[in-house]
C-alpha cells in the first residue's frame, strides 16, 4: 500500500441526495429513534420543521455516498479492504429534512502516517441551494496488511 | 423543554438500556447503506481479524443520541455530535431462535458536561458501555452532543 498524501486538500465531485420521507423514516427505525418528529409530519411541522426531521446522524446516509469518491481514488493509494472507524463528527447548520434534494461533497481533509497504515480524514460538506445543512467529519483508521493490531 | 438556566454541570439527563441483535443489524445495513460485511458474515469478520461480525460504529453512536433528542425535545436542537469509537461491539449468533433475539446490550447515560450561557448551549457527555459479552467496556469515548436550549 503506497499512501499519497500529496492527495490532501482534493475536493471530489458533488453528489446530490434526495431525502424521502421514507429515508428518515426507516433509518430512524433502524437507530431506533422513537421521537414522532421523525416519523410523524404533523409532529415535525408543529415544532417549525418544513417536513418529517432526519435523525442527528442521518446525514451519514448521504456523507458515505460522497466518501465513496476517495475509496475509488487511485491516486490517493488508501487500501480500504482494512478499515476501522475511529471518530466522527455532524455539525448541524441548519436540520435536514424530508423533500430536500442536497449537495455533498468530501474533501480528503488530512492523511496521517502511522507506520504501515495510515489515519485518513474526509469532510464532507452538505448544502441545499448552496446554503449549508451538514458538515461531516470523518477519521478512518487504515490497517496496514499482516499488522499485529 | 430543559430551560439552561435550571441546569448545572454535572446533572445528570438519564439513562437508558439498547439491546442490539443480528436482525438491527440488518436493518441498519438496509436503512444506512453500509453493506460493509463485517456487520453481518461471521467468517468474513474474522477474515478481517475480528472474533466474529460487529455492529455499525455509526449504529452505535445513532443509538446513544436518542436520549439526548428526547431531553432536548426536539431532535434538531441537537447542533452538533460526535463521537471516538474505542471498542468493538460484538454481535453474535443467538445460540437458537430467530435472529431478532438480541445478543448485545449497551448502557447508556448523559450528563452535563459544559454550560454556555451566551451561546445557550449545553454539552451533553454520553456515556456508553457495552453490558454484554466477555468484556464489558466503553466502547464511545468524547462523545459529545451539544443541544440549544432557551
Amino acid at each position: 500500500m503506497s499512501i499519497n498524501t500529496a492527495r490532501e486538500g482534493h475536493t471530489y465531485p458533488a453528489i446530490t441526495y434526495q431525502v424521502s420521507r421514507e429515508a428518515i423514516r426507516d433509518f430512524a427505525v433502524a437507530v431506533k429513534a422513537e421521537h414522532p418528529a421523525h416519523h410523524d409530519r404533523e409532529a415535525a411541522t408543529g415544532l417549525g420543521h418544513q417536513d418529517l426531521l432526519a435523525p442527528p446522524t442521518f446525514a451519514v446516509v448521504i456523507s458515505q455516498r460522497a466518501e465513496a469518491a476517495v475509496i475509488a481514488d487511485p491516486e490517493a493509494g488508501i487500501d480500504f479492504s482494512r478499515v476501522v472507524h475511529a471518530d466522527e463528527r455532524f455539525i448541524h447548520h441548519h436540520p435536514i429534512t424530508a423533500g430536500e434534494t442536497l449537495t455533498a461533497a468530501t474533501t480528503l481533509e488530512r492523511i496521517r502516517l502511522m507506520g504501515a497504515g495510515a489515519m485518513v480524514t474526509t469532510v464532507t460538506e452538505i448544502t441545499h441551494d448552496g446554503a449549508p445543512r451538514t458538515t461531516v467529519t470523518s477519521t478512518l483508521l487504515v490497517r496496514s496488511d499482516g499488522g499485529d493490531d | 423543554m430543559p430551560l439552561i438556566s435550571d441546569l448545572e454541570k454535572g446533572q445528570s439527563i438519564g439513562h437508558r438500556t439498547i439491546e442490539l441483535s443480528r436482525a438491527d443489524l440488518i436493518r441498519y445495513a438496509a436503512a444506512s447503506g453500509d453493506h460493509n460485511p463485517i456487520h453481518w458474515n461471521d467468517r468474513f469478520a474474522t477474515e478481517v481479524g475480528l472474533d466474529g461480525v460487529i455492529a455499525h460504529g455509526m449504529l452505535t453512536m445513532g443509538v446513544s443520541v436518542e436520549l439526548v433528542t428526547h431531553w432536548a425535545g426536539d431532535p434538531a436542537k441537537v447542533v452538533d455530535y460526535q463521537t471516538r469509537f474505542t471498542k468493538p461491539v460484538p454481535v453474535p449468533e443467538p445460540e437458537q431462535g430467530p435472529p431478532d433475539i438480541p445478543t448485545a446490550r449497551l448502557e447508556i447515560s448523559g450528563k452535563v458536561g459544559k454550560l454556555d450561557a451566551e451561546a445557550k448551549t449545553a454539552r451533553i457527555d454520553l456515556t456508553v458501555n457495552l453490558a454484554s459479552g466477555d468484556e464489558p467496556s466503553k466502547v464511545l469515548t468524547k462523545s459529545q452532543a451539544v443541544v440549544v436550549l432557551d
